[in-house]
């Protein structure tokens, strides 16, 4: 507690400029760029939503999830499922696609919620491995329940549509500037990330999140203090899920497809390396952090030919997507090693001056 | 009755080889508390240096090539990485062995690309019969293998003087360490020998029946997690039983297919982990864990 009271404190004014600069630059952003950024673009704000989560549950609170993968997958077929009308021979309930939305986010939620009879009284690898299993029972269900999840091939995503607006490919003029899907989502994107921050933010910074942090950093003496130990592990573990919810039905809806190989295990790997490396318990670490492994390899892919060791898949050379993941295993080594408190931690350090004091790694900023 | 035996014999020979991963990542498990999730890519490294080459110098010193190869990225993990971190929240060097695993197995699977590499053990497709029943003289082999090693890493972890250290500074890392032994050593001797058994295991998760070595048996390999943590993770005994519950619990899911088509196909490879699930509803430290005490 003592080193948040001898923090010196920040130039207010200036770090809100800093935040409205970011804010109109990343709202211009759709007149500017391309399709192919847009997306990447979109692919990152989706993985910084299920960062956040699995940052709240393995970052703040210490709980080692494997299973992410699965809860994005739940998100973003349970958003199928709800929201398509049954036109291509799959289930589909028809709902209006924004209570789908939220729908599938709920119903990521309660499949969290079934596995906290092991998720509330498990912890480290034993939590790890545990979790595994849900990404291989994931995998088994989307290839077999043909009727929910359209097997191998996977199922069509029926476009959002809010307040008359559809976020599909019909063009429409904005500026004279024609907006098709991506541009329009990017704005919904850009919403839901920052509603996203800014709770899982209010939830690391209240009375949750120090208790969180107590049982991540000593379990015994938080429940000597009066912290539910249980009961937190497996709330968060139910939030974190929903998070990743969410991060599934936005992927979808990028995707305009979803398919059962894209949710294995390389992912849930990935969004591990993003919060170590861009640091582990903090809001800003799992933004930075799958920012940067999302775009690695879509920059990568872009500049293959001008980059040295790098070329086109399927060329014998390494493929883009090889290179970055190379780029980020290495990072997550080299980041525990010599950046304890990742990205972030690196940064807040640098602004604070090297001599106020050691930062622990997933200290909440 | 004989379909049942062949499955069983069958589940308890591909059980033994999850036993012999399951017990390297036990043994890294208890002489550094960490969590080694890189320990499919060891086997795959061991297994690839095997395949790549028998056809030059002959299956038995290529296996032992296979063997040391792994044994050394282990020691090498080990020494580049581990011992680097100064930390001591362990769990947080378990992500650090995520790290790693992204590597070796990115460069693994890039070099294997979309081939399948046999291994050239001199079993072949040979099968025993046994009156009604057959059994593929590769499973038998799996099974004396995995045995023999099995015991005799038993024996040396309680009677060898490195058995004696690496159980020492598991007990308590401070007191071994004031009492001379050099936990560094013991480390690294761990993932050694984690990588060699890792190395012997690959061999038998990719011969007959199964085509050989490929991408997917990365897959394959972590299907002894389950077992480890199903034995308990801090317990060799666990390991085996793990070990064998699993191998019997996949091969009963994959020899019963046909009866069990409403849950879908590819149960076998599922199985492990539904198993897993089950016994940690009721026991959460495993079947044979110490339970976690804590004093304050």
């Amino acid at each position: 507690m003592s080193e948040v009271l001898v923090k010196p404190l920040r130039p207010v004014r200036s770090r809100t400029y800093l935040w409205a600069a970011g804010g109109v630059v990343l709202l211009a952003l759709p007149f500017y760029l391309d399709r192919f950024w847009l997306q990447a673009g979109l692919f990152a704000m989706a993985a910084a939503i299920g960062a956040i989560g699995i940052n709240l549950l393995t970052g703040a609170t210490g709980q080692l999830s494997m299973g992410h993968a699965f809860f994005l997958a739940v998100g973003a077929y349970g958003y199928c499922v709800f929201a398509a009308d049954g036109g291509d021979g799959l289930t589909g309930l028809g709902l209006p696609t924004w209570l789908a939305a939220v729908l599938a986010v709920l119903v990521a939620g309660a499949a969290g919620g079934l596995f906290s009879p092991i998720s509330g009284r498990l912890s480290g690898a034993y939590l790890g491995i545990a979790t595994l299993a849900l990404v291989f029972i994931g995998q088994h269900v989307m290839f077999n329940a043909h009727d929910l999840t359209g097997g191998a091939n996977g199922r069509d995503v029926p476009p959002l549509s809010l307040f008359g607006l559809t976020f599909d490919d019909r063009e429409l003029l904005v500026a004279a500037v024609p907006f098709g899907s991506a541009e329009k989502l990017w704005y919904a994107g850009l919403v839901l990330l920052a509603a996203g921050a800014l709770f899982a933010r209010g939830v690391l910074r209240g009375r949750p999140g120090r208790a969180m942090n107590a049982i991540r950093d000593h379990r015994i003496a938080a429940g000597v203090l009066g912290v539910p130990v249980a009961r937190h592990r497996a709330a968060v573990f139910v939030l974190s899920s929903m998070y990743a919810g969410l991060a599934g039905v936005l992927l979808a809806l990028v995707f305009q497809r979803t398919v059962p190989d894209y949710f294995g295990i390389t992912l849930s790997l990935e969004y591990l390396a993003m919060i170590v490396i861009g640091g582990l318990g903090s809001v800003s670490g799992a933004v930075a952090g799958a920012v940067f492994v999302s775009l690695l390899p879509q920059l990568l892919t872009r500049y293959s030919d001008a980059l040295p060791l790098v070329s086109a898949p399927g060329t014998g050379g390494i493929a883009p997507g090889e290179a970055s993941r190379y780029l980020y295993g290495a990072a997550v080594v080299l980041v525990v090693l010599f950046l304890p408190g990742g990205l972030v931690g690196a940064a807040a350090r640098r602004h604070v001056g090297p001599r106020s004091g050691e930062i622990h790694p997933g200290e909440e900023r | 009755m004989s379909t049942f035996a062949e499955i069983l014999l069958n589940g308890l020979s591909l059980g033994s080889v999850y036993a012999l991963i399951a017990l390297g990542f036990v043994v890294i498990f208890r002489a550094t508390e960490v969590v080694n999730f890189a320990h499919a890519s060891l086997l795959l490294a061991g297994g690839y240096v095997t395949a790549v080459l028998h056809d030059d110098i002959g299956f038995w010193p290529a296996l032992l090539a296979g063997i040391a190869g792994a044994a050394l990225v282990g020691a090498a993990v080990e020494f580049l990485v581990m011992r680097r971190y100064r930390g001591t929240d362990h769990s947080v060097l378990a992500i650090v062995t995520i790290g790693v695993d992204i590597l070796l197995t990115t460069e693994l699977t890039r070099r294997i690309g979309t081939d399948v590499l046999t291994l050239g053990d001199p079993w072949g497709d040979a099968v025993l019969r046994l009156g009604p029943i057959s059994l593929a003289h590769t499973r038998i082999a799996a099974f004396v293998a995995a045995a023999l090693l099995i015991t005799a890493f038993l024996l040396a972890f309680r009677y060898t003087s490195w058995g004696v250290a690496m159980r020492a500074a598991a007990e308590s890392a401070e007191t071994a360490a004031l009492m001379g032994v050099r936990l560094g050593r013991v480390s690294m001797g761990a993932w050694a020998v984690a990588g060699g058994l890792a190395a012997v295991a690959a061999l038998f998760l990719t011969v007959f029946p199964t085509p050989g070595l490929e991408r997917a048996t990365s897959l394959a390999a972590l299907k002894a997690f389950p077992a480890a943590i199903l034995g308990g993770l801090d317990s060799t005994t666990g390991a085996l039983v793990g070990g064998l519950l699993v191998g019997v619990t996949e091969s009963l899911a994959t020899g019963y297919q046909s009866d069990l088509t409403f849950l879908g196909r590819g149960l076998g490879d599922l199985a492990p982990y539904l198993v897993m699930v089950a016994i940690l509803l009721i026991r959460p430290a495993g079947l044979f864990g110490t339970k976690e005490l804590a004093r304050v």
